[in-house]
């Protein structure tokens, strides 16, 4: 298995995550080493089989139509680094 | 009294011995002075916990307690606590005030657990040493210079060190098994679903549980009893019976069927831990329990499975760390992928953004199919293997761990070698059952751990067994000379 | 492509209707529209660390209602993925949607393209999903605010084929599942608020040719007017590239009212890849065929259904029909005065006349009318009976609008009963005939058709003279009788 620059810097955009360019090759190496692991699933034939999201076979509860929270922004924004007028702040984004 | 279990110390406080705040002041000077050297503690949480001291010893001269009422605990910085500091081990949450109690949390209060801090852990839990914590990683007390496991290291370090007589701690892929074998403590992760994960900071949803870590297996079965059970806010968490996990744990294991995974024997597991094991189950055997031969015949392909599972759903949960609405945020972005970027790039470790581009990959377009639904599949093949021995068997026994804890930064460079480790502990998280990791002796003055498996929902019946063995051996009660 | 090329447009719309639950759909924060920003907006809706969802059952309920109505099929087994993309609005960095086996799948509507043709539209599915907050461009200097109140209400989203020929049929297509799903009690329908909106995708092909065109997806469709105007826009666009021989690219595109324009969307610039998941956090949802039954019984009768009822057994004209069965508070508004007065005709002209011109002059929706149904059918019961007419109606009418009471309360206090005692009419006649001998005179010389006009003046007379009291049958049977003597 072996991954490109451009695969690495498409996966970093995607996850939002800035890369070095000097890292860059060791990402590739380091991930390719793991995809290898990874593939070594390949080795048992899983045509038959059913995927399995969660390893007990439920259902899911369902709620009742409840409001049951209150307004707790006060509390919640105290953690938020750039609040104003009650709104979260990031920079200016052109739609 | 710090070598007492949780048990002692509920009878000492019923007896009057002993009051809650004394008992909660003496752990609070332990932890202090010892966390120095361990690091397992990334908060101690001295004033609020004298406070509650004294509210349970008000509490109990009422006679309006519990059991437990007054004893202390450590808690995972995982689980978020209301108006404590929750990090994760990460810098990302490095001033994150959590404004919720976890449902665990929540339980543990209104049991009158009187919590001492925040334990050390892996960043986000995803580690097998303790080392990837943005805090620096915490110590084995063993010998400082080995790792106490991950991700709960802290957990397993304090309570090893008599810093606390119990903790919590999380499991997704061994995360309390194998610092609990480290460390020569008891550690159950119970069965996906059976302890509520709200409030639980996620690593792997579908794998992550939460559970405790003791000295002994009563003292497990004692905070089950508190933390087991339905919650409303986790759509995940089992809707079935909880039981007195006390009940049975003087049952007799006699005629018990245990099964012996061959695969957990190979050419993996060091000679020495593989005899120890052997020992633990010839006391077992001395018990009444019979033992016979099982396969899990792909055990190899947990781990690439699991590197599949863990990291996918992981690189979606830690997408809301953008520096919006708490956590790290980067100084003055210039525009909006700066904020992500940087923010993210600044307030994750090294491992964390490793997995998230993993799990990224495997997620993204063309690769679905041979990663992620490969994976699945995988998963239910091994849940099946499980499923076709536990026909067979009451539970099986085995291994928890490959060898004994390694030194500081002997794998923090080898991820792969780092993956491989966990090979007889995700099989349980990928087929959600309940396992335990029990002490059963030392090599080179490290401790081993023998972990026992069982079926879903059968925590009482390996806890039982592991109480049993506990009687018949006192691996559980060595203490590093030094934490004496 | 020469200038000649005869061009198809294709539509396909995704209507996102928000279901009417009163808290969201993964949390017990309320839904209700206009709270200051952020305080709606609960640990679970913030994606804090450590929270998990919880599925609200009236969500389900409600997707599976709207399944049944449109004889989709509603599989037992439904679950919940997560669509993962980054933007300040969502906070999770992540949607829980549907993607596969979503709760609806193959359904169809039924439209009309003109006054004898209909067809049909295939709805593709429709899938639950948790709604994003919104973004504040224009408070800030240097910033955006987010607002994450709108955070997690549910969403149904509504897929249809690329059925729809034009911009008329898409809004024929839109206008049927706003009235459907006001029916259904499953979406208040307010598209100022948001609560009923659409993306059209659009493309053009050369009406020979069977491949679709690239094609360009138009978000914040907000009202019928613009959605039709976005679309016309589009496909002129659309035509004039391809014309001089440019292309269309795939993208998002955003309708400008202002401008009547649609323009590229800079933030969506980038080509996603959402990386579709089941979300680990919720186990899939079953659904029974005894959910299915319970849930059929409540639908309510439907507007199609309705339409025909009107048309067969009320004897009602297909303008009125459709008139009266645009919504569900005007059906119902109907069937209520028609249950008191057995007059489907004389209730129908009253809601589409009077009552509607009210409602539009005032601005006042229908369900806040100070007139009722019930108010509007006693009335009408007293036309019916002659204690008013058809005339003094609509004084009446108006008095009830203004408040002044029912209409009973209203003859009496203002003495409007219209005058049967023939006695009193004759007296007025008599008098009538009197003051007007001219006319009496040229009427008695005139031909048949001439008379009939000049009866027209007499009862006018008459009428002015009773302040329009006086039963008009009676009057004009009087003045004939006496002036053909």
């Amino acid at each position: 298995m072996s991954l490109d620059k451009s695969e690495i810097q498409n996966i970093a955009l995607l996850a939002r995550l800035t890369i070095d360019e000097d890292d860059i090759a060791s990402h590739c190496k380091e991930l390719a080493d793991i995809i290898d692991l990874i593939e070594k699933m390949n080795s048992v034939d899983t045509a038959s089989i059913e995927p399995l999201a969660h390893p007990l076979d439920l259902f899911s509860r369902l709620r009742t139509d409840n409001v049951t929270e209150k307004n707790e922004r006060e509390n919640f924004q105290a953690n938020a680094t750039e609040t104003k007028d009650g709104y979260y702040l990031v920079p200016k984004v052109i739609e | 009294m710090h070598q007492s279990t949780l048990a002692e110390l509920s009878s000492a406080l019923e007896s009057k011995k002993i009051s809650s705040e004394e008992l909660i002041r003496g752990y609070i000077e332990r932890c202090k002075k010892h966390n120095v050297s361990l690091n397992c503690f990334i908060t101690i949480t001295e004033d609020e916990a004298i406070k509650k001291a004294k509210i349970a010893d008000k509490n109990r001269a009422r006679g309006n307690h519990t059991l437990l009422t007054g004893v202390p605990v450590a808690q995972k910085d995982i689980f978020c606590t209301n108006g404590v500091k929750t990090t994760c081990g990460s810098k990302m949450l490095s001033n994150f005030i959590a404004p919720y109690d976890a449902t665990l949390v929540k339980k543990m209060n209104e049991n009158g657990f009187v919590m001492l801090g925040k334990t050390n852990m892996d960043e986000f839990a995803m580690g097998s040493s303790n080392e990837t914590s943005f805090f620096g990683p915490a110590k084995n007390p063993w010998n400082n210079d080995n790792v106490p496991g991950g991700s709960s290291g802290g957990s397993a370090s304090a309570v090893a060190a008599r810093l606390c007589p119990a903790a919590t701690g999380t499991d997704t892929g061994g995360s309390i098994r194998q610092p609990a074998s480290f460390c020569g403590i008891t550690g159950l992760k119970p069965t996906y679903g059976r302890v509520s994960r709200y409030g639980m900071i996620a690593f792997a949803s579908s794998l992550d549980q939460g559970g405790p870590m003791a000295q002994t297996a009563e003292d497990v079965a004692l905070i089950m009893n508190v933390i087991a059970g339905y919650d409303g806010n986790d759509s995940t968490s089992a809707n079935n019976k909880i039981e007195d996990y006390t009940k049975n744990l003087n049952d007799s294991i006699k005629g018990l069927k245990i099964g012996l995974p061959q695969q957990y024997f190979d050419k993996n597991l060091n000679n020495d831990v593989a005899n120890l094991v052997e020992n633990g189950i010839k006391e077992l055997e001395k018990l009444g329990a019979k033992f016979i031969d099982v396969d899990l015949p792909h055990t190899e392909l947990s781990i690439p499975a699991y590197y599949v599972v863990a990291p996918a759903e992981c690189s979606s949960n830690l997408s809301r760390y953008d520096g919006i609405r708490f956590g790290h945020r980067c100084n003055e972005p210039k525009d909006l992928k700066d904020l992500y970027c940087r923010s993210r790039q600044e307030g994750f470790g090294k491992e964390v953004k490793r997995r998230i581009m993993i799990g990224t990959y495997v997620l993204s377009a063309g690769y679905y199919d041979a990663y992620y639904l490969k994976a699945q599949k995988v998963r239910q093949i091994i849940r099946n293997d499980f499923k076709e021995v536990f026909d067979k068997v009451d539970l099986l026994a085995g291994p928890t761990t490959t060898g004994t804890a390694f030194r500081l930064n002997e794998k923090l460079n080898d991820p792969i070698s780092m993956y491989l480790s966990d090979i007889y502990t995700v099989s349980a998280n990928l087929a959600g059952l309940p396992a335990i990791s029990i002490p059963s002796g030392f090599i080179n003055e490290l401790p081993v751990g023998m972990q026992l498996i069982g079926n879903h929902f059968q925590e009482s019946l390996i806890i039982n067994v592991a109480h049993q063995y506990q009687k018949a051996t006192d691996w559980h009660k060595k203490i590093p000379k030094k934490y004496e | 492509m020469n200038k000649n090329t005869e061009w198809q447009t294709i539509i396909g719309l995704e209507i996102h209707a928000q279901l009417a639950t009163k808290s969201k759909i993964f949390s017990g924060s309320s839904t209700k529209y206009g709270a200051a920003p952020n305080t709606q907006a609960n640990a679970v809706d913030l994606g804090l660390p450590g929270v998990l969802p919880v599925i609200n059952e009236q969500a389900i309920f409600m997707a599976v209602k709207f399944g049944l109505a449109i004889g989709a099929e509603i599989p037992k087994k439904s679950i919940f993925a997560r669509k993962n993309y980054f933007y300040p609005d969502l906070p999770k960095g992540y949607q829980i949607s549907q993607f596969e086996l979503p709760i609806v799948s193959n359904g169809q509507i039924e439209i009309d393209i003109d006054e004898n043709n209909k067809k049909i539209i295939r709805i593709t599915r429709a899938h639950l999903e948790e709604d994003a907050g919104k973004s504040n461009h224009d408070d800030f200097l240097n910033n955006t605010g987010v607002d994450l109140n709108r955070a997690g209400n549910p969403l149904l989203e509504i897929v249809s084929e690329p059925d729809m020929n034009n911009a008329k049929e898409a809004v024929n297509y839109l206008k049927k599942i706003h009235s459907l799903v006001q029916y259904l009690k499953i979406c208040d329908g307010n598209m100022q608020e948001g609560s009923f909106r659409c993306d059209a995708n659009v493309s053009i092909r050369p009406i020979d040719k069977e491949e679709l065109g690239i094609r360009a997806e138009i978000k914040n469709l907000n009202s019928f007017k613009f959605i039709e105007a976005a679309i016309n826009y589009e496909v002129d666009r659309q035509i004039e590239l391809i014309e001089s021989g440019k292309k269309v690219v795939q993208e998002t595109r955003l309708y400008d009212p202002n401008k009547n324009e649609t323009r590229s969307m800079r933030s969506k610039e980038e080509a996603n890849d959402y990386r579709y998941f089941p979300d680990p956090d919720l186990l899939p949802i079953l659904i029974t065929d005894e959910t299915k039954k319970k849930i059929k019984e409540e639908i309510p009768e439907l507007p199609d259904i309705k339409r025909k009822r009107y048309i067969s057994e009320l004897d009602l004209s297909k303008y009125d029909s459709n008139n009266l069965t645009i919504n569900p508070d005007i059906a119902n508004y109907f069937e209520e005065t028609f249950r008191i007065t057995k007059e489907a005709k004389m209730c129908a002209n009253w809601i589409m006349g009077d009552l509607s011109a009210s409602l539009n002059k005032n601005n006042i929706n229908l369900k806040d009318s100070p007139v009722s149904a019930k108010m509007l059918g006693e009335m009408i019961n007293l036309i019916k009976n002659n204690t008013i007419s058809g005339k003094i109606a609509k004084v009446v009418f108006e008095a009830m609008w203004n408040g002044d009471g029912n209409a009973k309360e209203i003859i009496e206090n203002k003495n409007l009963q219209q005058v049967t005692d023939s006695k009193e009419i004759e007296k007025i006649v008599t008098e009538t005939i009197t003051e007007n001998k001219p006319q009496v005179e040229q009427y008695k010389n005139s031909s048949d058709e001439k008379k009939q006009k000049l009866i027209g003046f007499f009862v006018g007379k008459v009428m002015k003279k009773s302040k329009g009291k006086a039963n008009p049958s009676q009057v004009n049977e009087l003045l004939r009788k006496k002036l053909d003597n």
